[in-house]
């Protein structure tokens, strides 16, 4: 005889089930509106532009508690709940110490910081606990280091004027990972320190984009363009050696990028580019992982036991969400490998569907044309340049993990700025947005 | 603060564009373009994938999501295109669910089973029968009740009646039969035997896949069995013959005394027949042997080689269920003896049942062969449609005039031939018989190809019987009862 608990319990499970098919469609709702506002901001005057960005802070709260009451619901562990609480206090503590401390920055950014940070809890939290709570103590620490940054940047004067002691300390982290490095996934990615693990490359991101930036903006003859050029190949060599290849790639054409900036001339890019295609080819004949990793990417389905198996999983969980998603817990993301790192994108879009992990994409990109504006709007060279070059550090990795994500591209193992899980990887994405709101004073 | 900022402005290196020189802004808006550009191409591609290419993509047996649809989906029914139940779930009071196959062994290749593993349709058809599209409150409702929601109804191109037909006929021998619609490419029959009963192959499971079993019945001969396709081959040899000699291959002359001799090697026709003084289209509608051994040999081996390529031999045919590739390997070096053989398809040519029945389609066609399919569309449990799908064409595998040209003798081997067995008043047929040998001193393989009506062609068959005998007296009588029974409705 099924006991009367026992009924009561399967009717719960019941309507949750039902609770969580609905909220999919209510959570794209309110990503796609604000996403919506995202680019609409850029077509209103300053008055209406407050307004946005205040609606955008409900519509990113109201996201967050529908989605934090399923996971309530699924887990009924109280310490979700107060996870949850804590999540909003520290969301409200950095837009408004922002606000008043920086009333210059861009409160768009601050908000997509927060809505990132925010989808990156959810399905971490989903994915596990542990690894959200630990996130979310790192995203914490990270704002307060961040939140001095912007006063830093604006302060200082002599930061374009060192651009050799960001490339010295900047290949010297990369060789001692090269050297002393930890292997993961082929890869030899983080040193430890005392019981912590950190990725060097990616704090050199935002010295390498520094240097770059100092030495362009002094002069673009062709003796210190060549000068330059030389030692930011050798950041590239030794991620290439280092087995790095994801973040090699993000290095290279991030150099490219702002070395045309700096520019405008086409026969830099054009021998950029055969240079990179040269080396690519090479990298290819020698690194059999690299060959592996084509392979993976041009006929997964061969070998879908071993090196397919990650991105024909993926596919799976894409597929399997198909537009809408599964719903969180309704999904099975946990098989692919890797997937709170590398492969995060492809989880969002398995359990919240993929139109909704195309508006995070579509974020991203905002944040990116908006660093684009914020760099035509500053005058000073130094400025103009590290702020295109973090741009672009920022949306080059975007497409890096996504496109390997969805098989656009072969995968290269970078992570998703704000959502993957990883300590190193926030912290510098919020040194470097930090940089960025600092630069929005100097206009 | 500014003062600090006006300061750094004045300390800070100028290196402000020169004269001629492009605004650093106008060279990252440029390249803003390109991403933005990537960004939109990366989108649509994954738009792309979601709706053309995610069902062909999740449907795989490493995608364990789907297993879990089943705790809340009751598997959809598969029906033939008039609606007769091929397999459905049946569900218990107590909520155990049957999978219940009403033909039992009929179906077992092509309809399959989902017991021990997937094959056949059910394989092919996992993820709609496991998709539930019954309305939104229904849907709800069913959930909140915590009941399961019925799966959608996969509604097949195969023909019961023809099925069972072409079972019949084929009896208690072994054997496979394919029929599909060479304009469309809809599969109506596959049949191979022996096969089993899907109801209870759970049970006789053991048995089944038991190393002292030797009859295979789990095998799907129509699509993964590989036979020497004898005089069926014919049909290709000739092809070339009239792509080598496209003016003069009426002058074709053989005198046939029953055995070909060539040096030391010896062809002879089926039980010694002398067939006589032969043009090419009486060798070919009497399948003369000696003829095309001789034919053969004056043939360039490296196009013989590209036209069997063509026709899909050593080549992915276009189907969804599991096949065996079919294989030529006479390389241009081959000796007298293996040009001798290929000639007549014998040597080490094999081909699978399904792919005669391609090339008889193909033959129909004009040419073009239409991509083989068994789902006809996807209904909702409540008969609604979900989806279609539609025929499409693989490609042209000859020109319209050489399948004419085929279409002709091939009607001859009907008309005065060995495929008489076909002859009818209601339909006028185009077929090819083969008696394929494959160990000395057993009875050989009876193939026939064909299609009806010749001028309009509605149905193309591929008949093998196993160790049938000849084409003529055991596969074309079981061609005849399909075209029969089809063409008097």
């Amino acid at each position: 005889m099924v006991s009367l608990t026992e009924f009561n319990q399967n009717m719960i499970q019941n309507i949750l089930h039902v609770y969580v098919s609905w909220t999919r469609y209510v959570l794209f709702l309110v990503m796609a509106f604000y996403t919506y506002l995202n680019f609409r901001y850029f077509s209103v005057d300053e008055s209406r532009q407050k307004r946005i960005c205040a609606r955008q802070i409900w519509l990113m709260l109201f996201l967050h508690l529908i989605s934090y009451s399923v996971l309530y619901l699924n887990t009924l562990d109280p310490a979700v709940a107060v996870f949850y609480c804590l999540q909003v206090v520290f969301f409200l503590c950095f837009i408004l110490v922002y606000r008043a401390f920086y009333p210059r920055a861009s409160r768009l950014l601050v908000n997509n910081m927060c809505m990132l940070l925010c989808v990156g809890f959810i399905m971490l939290t989903r994915l596990s606990y542990e690894r959200a709570v630990r996130q979310f103590i790192i995203a914490a620490l990270s704002a307060v280091v961040a939140w001095i940054i912007p006063a830093v940047v604006r302060r200082a004067g002599f930061l374009s004027k060192i651009p050799w002691a960001y490339a010295a300390v900047g290949i010297f982290l990369l060789a001692a990972v090269c050297v002393v490095g930890n292997t993961s996934f082929g890869a030899q990615l983080s040193i430890s320190i005392g019981g912590f693990s950190i990725q060097p490359s990616e704090f050199v991101k935002i010295l390498y984009v520094l240097f770059a930036a100092g030495m362009l903006s002094r002069s673009v003859k062709l003796k210190n363009v060549a000068v330059t050029t030389a030692a930011a190949a050798v950041h590239v060599l030794i991620l290439v050696l280092s087995r790095d290849l994801g973040s090699a790639l993000l290095f290279f054409l991030t150099y490219l990028f702002m070395l045309y900036a700096a520019t405008s001339d086409l026969r830099w890019m054009g021998a950029g580019l055969l240079g990179g295609s040269l080396a690519a080819a090479a990298a290819y004949q020698f690194f059999s992982h690299v060959q592996s990793r084509v392979l993976a990417w041009r006929d997964p389905w061969s070998d879908i036991d071993n090196k397919g198996y990650q991105i024909t999983q993926s596919l799976f969980a894409i597929g399997t969400g198909s537009w809408f998603g599964l719903g969180l817990y309704e999904g099975m993301p946990r098989r692919i490998p890797v997937v709170e790192k590398d492969f995060i994108f492809a989880a969002i879009s398995e359990e919240m569907g993929a139109l909704f992990a195309l508006c995070v994409l579509l974020i991203c990109l905002g944040c990116f044309l908006q660093f684009v504006l914020l760099a035509g709007r500053l005058e000073n060279m130094f400025c103009k340049l590290t702020a295109f070059g973090l741009g672009t550090m920022y949306i080059v990795q975007v497409f890096l993990t996504v496109g390997g994500v969805i098989k656009f591209i072969p995968s290269t193992g970078v992570t998703l700025p704000l959502v993957s899980y990883g300590g190193s990887s926030l912290l510098s994405t919020f040194i470097l947005f930090g940089v960025i709101q600092g630069l929005y004073s100097m206009i | 603060m500014r003062k600090l900022w006006e300061k750094l402005k004045k300390e800070d290196h100028f290196s402000q564009p020169s004269g001629g020189r492009r605004h650093p802004n106008e060279s990252m808006l440029r390249l803003t373009y390109v991403v933005v550009a990537v960004f939109v191409g990366m989108i649509l591609y994954e738009g792309w994938f979601l709706a053309v290419r995610r069902e062909d993509t999740i449907n795989n047996s490493y995608n364990a999501r789907l297993d879990s649809f089943a705790e809340r989906v009751v598997r959809g029914r598969i029906v033939s295109g008039d609606g007769t139940v091929l397999a459905e779930t049946v569900v218990g009071e107590d909520g155990s669910e049957i999978r219940r196959y009403p033909f039992g062994p009929l179906f077992s290749h092509v309809v399959g089973y989902s017991s021990m593993g997937r094959t056949g349709l059910e394989d092919l058809a996992h993820f709609y029968l496991l998709s539930s599209h019954v309305n939104l409150i229904e849907h709800t409702l069913r959930e909140l009740m915590g009941e399961k929601n019925m799966g959608d109804t996969v509604v097949t191109t195969l023909d019961p009646v023809l099925q069972q037909t072409a079972y019949d006929a084929l009896g208690d021998r072994r054997g496979a039969v394919v029929v599909l619609e060479p304009d469309t490419g809809r599969v109506l029959v596959m049949v191979s035997k022996p096969g089993f009963d899907p109801n209870t192959v759970a049970g006789e499971w053991d048995s089944l896949v038991s190393a002292d079993n030797t009859s295979g019945q789990l095998l799907n001969r129509a699509a993964q069995g590989l036979y020497p396709p004898g005089s069926t081959f014919k049909t290709v040899m000739l092809l070339e013959y009239i792509r080598e000699h496209p003016e003069d291959y009426g002058d074709f002359r053989f005198d046939c005394d029953g055995c070909y001799e060539d040096g030391e090697y010896a062809i002879r026709c089926y039980h010694g027949n002398a067939h006589g003084t032969q043009t090419l289209e009486e060798a070919f509608a009497n399948s003369c042997n000696g003829a095309f051994a001789y034919l053969g040999k004056q043939l360039d081996a490296g196009k013989l080689a590209a036209t069997a390529k063509e026709l899909l031999f050593n080549s992915d045919i276009p189907i969804s269920l599991p096949y065996s590739r079919s294989a030529y390997m006479m390389g241009e070096d081959a000796d007298l003896w293996e040009r001798l053989q290929t000639s007549i398809g014998q040597g080490r040519t094999q081909i699978s049942p399904l792919h005669n029945a391609l090339l008889a389609a193909a033959i129909a066609n004009g040419g073009t062969l239409m991509k083989p399919y068994f789902i006809d569309h996807i209904e909702n449990a409540g008969g609604d449609r979900i989806r279609g799908f539609l025929p499409s064409a693989y490609g042209s595998l000859m020109t319209a005039e050489e399948a004419a040209v085929l279409t002709g003798m091939m009607e001859k081997v009907v008309a005065g031939g060995t495929a008489s067995a076909v002859k009818s008043d209601l339909y006028t047929a185009a077929a090819k018989t083969g008696s394929a040998e494959f160990e000395a001193g057993r009875e050989t393989h009876a193939w026939m190809i064909g299609f009806a009506p010749a001028e309009n062609p509605r149905l193309a068959v591929s008949v093998i019987v196993e160790e049938g005998g000849s084409g003529g007296s055991a596969a074309a009588p079981i061609a005849r009862k399909i075209f029969d029974a089809y063409f008097s409705r």
